[in-house]
């Protein structure tokens, strides 16, 4: 069925260098996924590149710009490298951890080393009265005021999101809409979805609270490069499909370890007509298949989406034509159907419609993954397309402010003028709640949305492990946010061609 | 493979590890006081376990208590196992709401400790940490494939150490996890040969030998091989990266 669609092509893309020794990378592929190890393509020990930089072997993306950020002419998979960071980013959860670590190694009168490129986003946990929680949201702003840290979203009235015009929401969205994702750069931060920003045509990957501790003082990390699995997604997106089906498919396809210090590149003509946040969708989830990065190069998508949202100027690069990719997979999206990742593994993917008689407890719709305004405006589609109201509670939870007010402005298409507010009240949805991760991780016990029971949600999130939302036994289902809203309307997990079609 | 993702290229380095001093904070102009190496990257030299005496290992932040099961001399674990499967993603070792307490202060470091393995679902019927417990009784966790995968939290490696566990040995780890054990030392984690969590049992008695690169189930009587440990051996042993940073001359140390 789906896996009909997809012609894995084992074969690595190989270039043989005359007179050096054998650089053959072998991928172990058999299919009993348990077994998949990650194997990291041997350094071509024979060829130096010459000193003037002239001699240069063909480079993925990736490659590329993790070698011109450590100042090299090339970089292999396998090597390691100093690489100069363009931005750091650091949420609520983390701040504390690494503002100590950085000054007890760095010292207590240490300035930062860059206070421009430390982006500083309050979003994890904020709209609770946990005294802690709240604790670590002042430690964020006493260290960005004592650091002078330029890009600070403070939040200081928990009771009202709104009276903060500072306040973004859910990090990697808001490095998006504030324009710190650039194609071309490198940027870390401490949250595992970091790799969301790839999006852009950068590298991007999560870090934790030591190496983070370490580039606030000096700029640099060390990363091994990794190599690089292709995923040629082609084909007419079919309007039932939404990019969190496209990754659930290759998560199913490669496994939870898959990727695993891998970089994953995203291309084809599919992935080409997707706008900038259904390609932060795609690339949101590398991390389930443990993939280091993922890239989507940088076309006049993106150039557009970035033009009213930074002045710095940046420089996207490309894999070389005759780059090395450890594999490469093709798609054939048109053949594709909407998906679930049943509990309690992203990897366990379904179809949709053959989980039409899994009864549900409850919808929601938010996260970096599901919460973005494309999301809302996908669920809004399926409500309108049926005029019924919900059989669930369905929680919305706009990633960021401007989602937020968006959902309240921006009419949707084909409506007739009302906005995603209006067609979310009318379908008995829960109204839009505060903005921020919510109850994606689950949170302290007085989260919004948080699965406190061992009840079965369908959700826009990213992960399904058990606990994830809070209760143990909590059954969640991991969907678009056009199946969500059909399981809504149905009390039951739902294709959405029931009413899309 | 997975030992070697992180490698350093000291400028200097001794056999013997100087004592551990005072972790010192150095001087602000860090650009220039922080040596980054400028050569190609070529083989490292690999360090063989070390012989010499061996410190109380203190995580990056904020000294240990010295665990018991650590052999001053030759790297040696001792200790009870605990076994748990594959997938154990980082929500399961430390659960979201934990996340409000901070790795570096010590009350809350201990209580991260406390709360190790907290969210393993009730088909483990052994709790590793008994109830009323801070610390487990478990020296050693055996897991499978893709240990520690999920969110980048560090706390999860850090609880794990909080608690008492002196390494994990399991068939592959998720990169983060693996990255932020060797940056903070809490855990050594080493990879075996094979599927452990398949031979052993939660409450066998084993001993790493990491000098042997090897594992001895004393309750079944099996040995096993494991992977070395490679370059980040080194990093784990000297508390972390800043401190082996320190130790190696890549950040001067005030002494």
């Amino acid at each position: 069925m789906a896996s009909s669609a997809i012609i894995p092509n084992p074969t690595s893309f190989i270039k043989k260098n005359p007179g050096s020794s054998t650089s053959q990378c072998s991928v172990n592929k058999c299919k009993s996924f348990k077994k998949i190890v990650s194997v990291i393509t041997p350094q071509q020990s024979e060829r130096r590149p010459a000193t003037t930089g002239l001699v240069k072997t063909a480079m993925t993306l990736t490659e590329k710009i993790l070698a011109r950020a450590s100042e090299k002419p090339q970089l292999v998979p396998g090597e390691n490298a100093w690489v100069n960071v363009d931005t750091l980013m650091i949420h609520d959860i983390c701040g504390h951890g690494s503002f100590d670590i950085f000054k007890k190694e760095f010292g207590t009168d240490a300035r930062v080393w860059d206070r421009e490129k430390i982006v500083i986003i309050p979003d994890h946990y904020i709209f609770t009265s946990d005294e802690r929680a709240n604790r670590n949201v002042d430690i964020l702003r006493d260290f960005s005021v004592e650091q002078k840290i330029k890009y600070f979203y403070d939040i200081t009235d928990l009771s009202n999101f709104k009276a903060n015009p500072d306040y973004k929401g859910v990090c990697h969205v808001a490095l998006a809409q504030e324009g710190h994702c650039r194609p071309g750069e490198v940027l870390l931060g401490t949250d595992s979805h970091t790799c969301t920003a790839g999006a852009f045509g950068q590298f991007a990957t999560g870090i934790g609270i030591t190496d983070a501790g370490f580039i606030s003082g000096s700029g640099k990390i060390l990363l091994k490069v990794p190599p690089t699995l292709r995923f040629v997604l082609d084909g007419e997106m079919p309007d039932y499909l939404l990019a969190k089906d496209l990754i659930l498919q290759i998560i199913g396809e490669i496994s939870l370890a898959g990727a695993t210090y891998k970089s994953m590149e995203f291309m084809g003509t599919t992935v080409e007509s997707l706008n900038m946040e259904e390609r932060m969708t795609l690339c949101n989830m590398v991390i389930e298949a443990g993939g280091k990065n993922g890239v989507v190069p940088a076309d006049t998508t993106t150039f557009n989406y970035l033009e009213d949202k930074t002045s710095l100027s940046y420089e996207p690069v490309y894999s070389d034509e005759q780059a090395r990719f450890l594999s490469e997979y093709r798609f054939d999206v048109s053949k594709l159907e909407p998906l679930v990742a049943k509990p309690h593994s992203p990897e366990n993917r379904a179809l949709a419609r053959e989980c039409k008689d899994v009864k549900i407890d409850r919808v929601y719709i938010g996260s970096c993954t599901g919460g973005k305004m494309e999301d809302f405006l996908a669920a809004a589609r399926v409500f309108l397309a049926s005029g019924k109201k919900v059989k669930v509670p369905t929680f919305l939870v706009p990633a960021t402010q401007k989602v937020w007010m968006d959902l309240y402005t921006l009419p949707v298409p084909g409506s007739g003028g009302k906005t995603c507010s209006m067609i979310f009240e009318e379908a008995g949805c829960d109204t839009p709640a505060s903005p921020g991760c919510g109850a994606c991780m689950g949170g302290p016990k007085d989260t919004y949305a948080r699965l406190n029971e061992p009840k079965v949600c369908v959700s826009t999130t990213n992960r399904n492990f058990p606990g994830r939302m809070g209760h143990k036994e909590g059954q969640i289902y991991l969907a678009s946010p056009y199946t969500a809203a059909a399981s809504a309307l149905t009390g039951y997990v739902t294709d959405p061609r029931e009413f899309l079609q | 493979m997975a030992a070697s993702s992180i490698s350093f290229y000291p400028k200097t380095f001794t056999s013997s590890p100087t004592p551990k001093t005072q972790a010192k904070p150095f001087i602000n102009h860090f650009s220039n006081s922080l040596r980054f190496p400028t050569a190609a990257s070529t083989s490292p030299a690999i360090f063989t376990a070390s012989t010499t005496s061996k410190v109380p290992r203190a995580s990056s932040v904020i000294s240990r208590g010295t665990n018991e099961a650590v052999n001053a001399s030759t790297n040696t674990f001792h200790g009870l196992c605990y076994v748990v499967g594959d997938n154990i993603d980082t929500d399961q070792i430390i659960p979201a709401e934990y996340l409000t307490l901070v790795p570096s202060k010590p009350e809350e470091y201990e209580k991260l400790g406390s709360y190790a393995l907290i969210g393993l679902p009730s088909t483990y019927i052994t709790r590793f940490i008994d109830e009323n417990e801070t610390k487990t009784k478990y020296k050693i966790v055996i897991g499978g494939d893709n240990f520690g995968c999920g969110s980048s939290r560090e706390h999860a490696p850090v609880a794990l150490g909080a608690a008492g566990v002196a390494a994990v040995v399991a068939e592959s780890y998720a990169r983060i996890f693996f990255r932020n054990s060797v940056a903070t030392g809490e855990i050594y984690p080493l990879e075996s040969e094979g599927r452990l969590c398949e031979e052993c049992s939660t409450g066998d008695l084993v001993t790493i030998e990491m000098a042997e690169s090897r594992l001895i189930n004393h309750t079944t009587g099996k040995e096993y091989k494991l992977k070395p440990i490679g370059d980040a051996g080194p990093v784990i042993e000297a508390g972390g990266i800043f401190a082996y940073a320190r130790k190696t001359g890549m950040i001067p140390s005030h002494n």
